[in-house]
């Protein structure tokens, strides 16, 4: 009976390791495949005239690939949403967390779930019946698609993780803490932001990285309202991000330009890298404080 | 008992794996139906090789027509190599491969040099605007100087004092490249927005009211309107008749006098009998025969 059980043991030990195995497989492929697939059009291309030319034109007689604007539209896009996204995300968890009755977090939870599980596609639509002939009328722009339609729909699509992890790290602050700061006469309010606030930050500070990676890694919503021409970003001009230029050239690419896309992707890959050992680093400080 | 449970679930996991590795196999099956609307299976069982090459801008429509034929006769491997009009014309010129195409008609020179053009479809590209816009008829120098910027304001043709705004579809895209080819401007367009599909132009031009951009012509629907070039409105029978200016045919190109092989003789009858319809229309492009 004891070797049966055992055996069932193994058995079911390997079969968990085999399923975590599958994961780490796949992170291992696509960074190879990632790697080897984009660094010839580098190459080719050449690094400083790839990462810093400011001319994409991939299909031209003499094509230019420079992805300069791309960069820039996406690190503008990202930080224009966390502008938006995180005061409104930041407050917005503390009032769950703190202030709020409980019926009305309840509700309040649910509505910042359902935010979370709306497809970005869905997202995208919304933006390009509504908002971006909302900010053509708006502005008198002759055209609404720009890099403000995006870092709208951005900073709504990065609210449920912010609003999320920040409501976790604030509900984990000891209640010893909070309890002392009242018994010292400080005021719920300034308890809240003087106290909890201060002893959630890492947390925090990971929930507006993981509002980060997800705004620099949206392709599809982006797409549909930022006009994906390649300029330098302005505000209210189409501006193309680094998803949107892989996404929008796959379908009908072909040789250095298809490589090219690859190349881009590789770019993407790396921001997303550095910006997930931003994460691991800032809830390793979560833990150890 | 715990134990058991765990096995049990596991034990579902790996059978519902299972289960999802059957799918990929299925779906040829599915796919079957539309084998039905190819063409008869010819009475002797074919095969061998119908070797296809050139533009790129027909990969859509032969593709479709090489799966539809290979669905109706399993052992004809049917190959289409994107190289471009010029190589594909190339190509059949030093045999390299049994039917060259080409997105334009052929040159006099190259028919003299033993090739036969026929006309499998065309492809005619309507140049759209928002209902609201007053302009009904552009000339195609009026429409070159819009998409170059040299006509910046709607009042320049005979519109509304409003600024134009230029939808055009991504690079790698064959109506961008037949539109830019035909009206002259490749490579020299000042886009506000690059869309991915013909439906966001369509649905893009449709809500603004400066916006003009263009569709292949089957896909034109009653949300825009399609502006006349020329004096001449777009329709199948002005394209066909070669009176609408922005279209192009699409060529098969054949060696004069020498005969096809079996399979690709089949291949071409097929293509260029009504049979093919169908599929040459859901391609977005006007048959010819």
């Amino acid at each position: 009976m004891k070797l049966n059980r055992n055996l069932v043991e193994d058995a079911v030990h390997g079969i968990f390791l085999l399923l975590g195995l599958v994961t780490v497989a796949c992170v291992l492929l696509i960074t190879v495949y990632l790697v080897v697939s984009g660094i010839p059009a580098i190459r080719e291309i050449g690094i400083v005239k790839f990462l810093f030319g400011s001319v994409w034109a991939s299909t031209a007689a003499e094509p230019k690939y420079g992805i300069l604007p791309f960069i820039l539209t996406s690190v503008y896009g990202t930080a224009g949403a966390i502008l938006l996204g995180v005061p409104v995300g930041f407050l917005t968890a503390v009032y769950l967390a703190k202030m709020a009755p409980k019926s009305v977090k309840e509700i309040m939870g649910q509505a910042v779930s359902m935010l979370a599980g709306i497809p970005s596609v869905v997202y995208g639509l919304v933006g390009m019946m509504v908002l971006v002939p909302g900010i053509r009328k708006l502005f008198h722009v002759p055209d609404g698609a720009s890099l403000l339609a995006a870092i709208v729909v951005l900073a709504i699509m990065i609210l449920p993780s912010i609003i999320k992890m920040s409501v976790t790290a604030l509900e984990a602050v000891p209640k010893e803490y909070e309890d002392a700061s009242l018994a010292l006469g400080a005021t719920p309010e300034e308890t809240w932001f003087r106290v909890s606030v201060p002893t959630a930050k890492s947390g925090i500070a990971a929930a507006v990285v993981l509002g980060v990676g997800r705004a620099i890694g949206e392709a599809m919503a982006v797409m549909m309202v930022a006009g994906n021409a390649a300029n330098m970003p302005s505000l209210f001009q189409s501006v193309r991000f680094l998803t949107t230029a892989v996404a929008s050239e796959m379908s009908y690419s072909s040789g250095l330009q298809r490589q090219a896309l690859f190349s881009i992707a590789l770019v993407l890959f790396l921001f997303i890298m550095l910006i997930n050992a931003a994460l691991n680093f800032f809830l390793k400080g979560e833990k150890q404080g | 008992m715990k134990r058991v449970i765990c096995t049990l679930l596991c034990l579902a996991m790996a059978l519902s794996l299972a289960a999802c590795g059957q799918k990929p196999a299925e779906a040829p099956a599915a796919a079957a139906p539309a084998a039905t609307q190819a063409p008869a299976a010819a009475p002797a069982k074919l095969s061998g090789t119908v070797s296809t090459d050139g533009s790129t801008s027909m990969e859509k429509v032969i593709g479709a027509l090489g799966e539809a034929f290979m669905e109706a006769n399993s052992d004809v491997t049917f190959t289409y190599n994107p190289t471009g009009s010029g190589s594909g014309i190339q190509a059949v010129q030093e045999g390299r491969c049994d039917i060259g195409l080409s997105s334009r008609a052929l040159k006099d020179e190259e028919k003299a040099a033993g090739l036969t053009e026929t006309v499998l479809c065309y492809d005619g590209i309507a140049v759209i605007v928002n209902p609201e816009n007053t302009v009904e008829d552009l000339t195609l120098e009026q429409i070159a100087a819009i998409y170059t910027g040299e006509i910046k304001n709607w009042s320049e043709v005979g519109g509304a004092d409003a600024e134009i705004v230029l939808i055009g579809r991504e690079a790698g895209s064959g109506t961008r490249s037949g539109f830019e080819e035909i009206v002259e401007v490749k490579d020299k367009c000042q886009y506000r927005q690059e869309l991915s599909s013909t439906g966001d132009v369509i649905t893009t031009v449709a809500q603004n009211p400066g916006a003009i951009g263009y569709a292949s012509l089957a896909s034109v629907k009653d949300t825009v309107k399609a502006v006349k070039v020329g004096g001449v409105a777009p329709s199948e029978a002005a394209v066909k008749d070669g009176t609408y200016a922005i279209q192009r045919p699409f060529v098969l190109a054949t060696k004069t006098g020498v005969q096809l092989g079996d399979a690709a003789q089949a291949f071409f009858d097929y293509v260029t009998s009504a049979d093919a319809n169908e599929i040459i229309v859901a391609a977005g492009v006007v048959p010819a025969n």
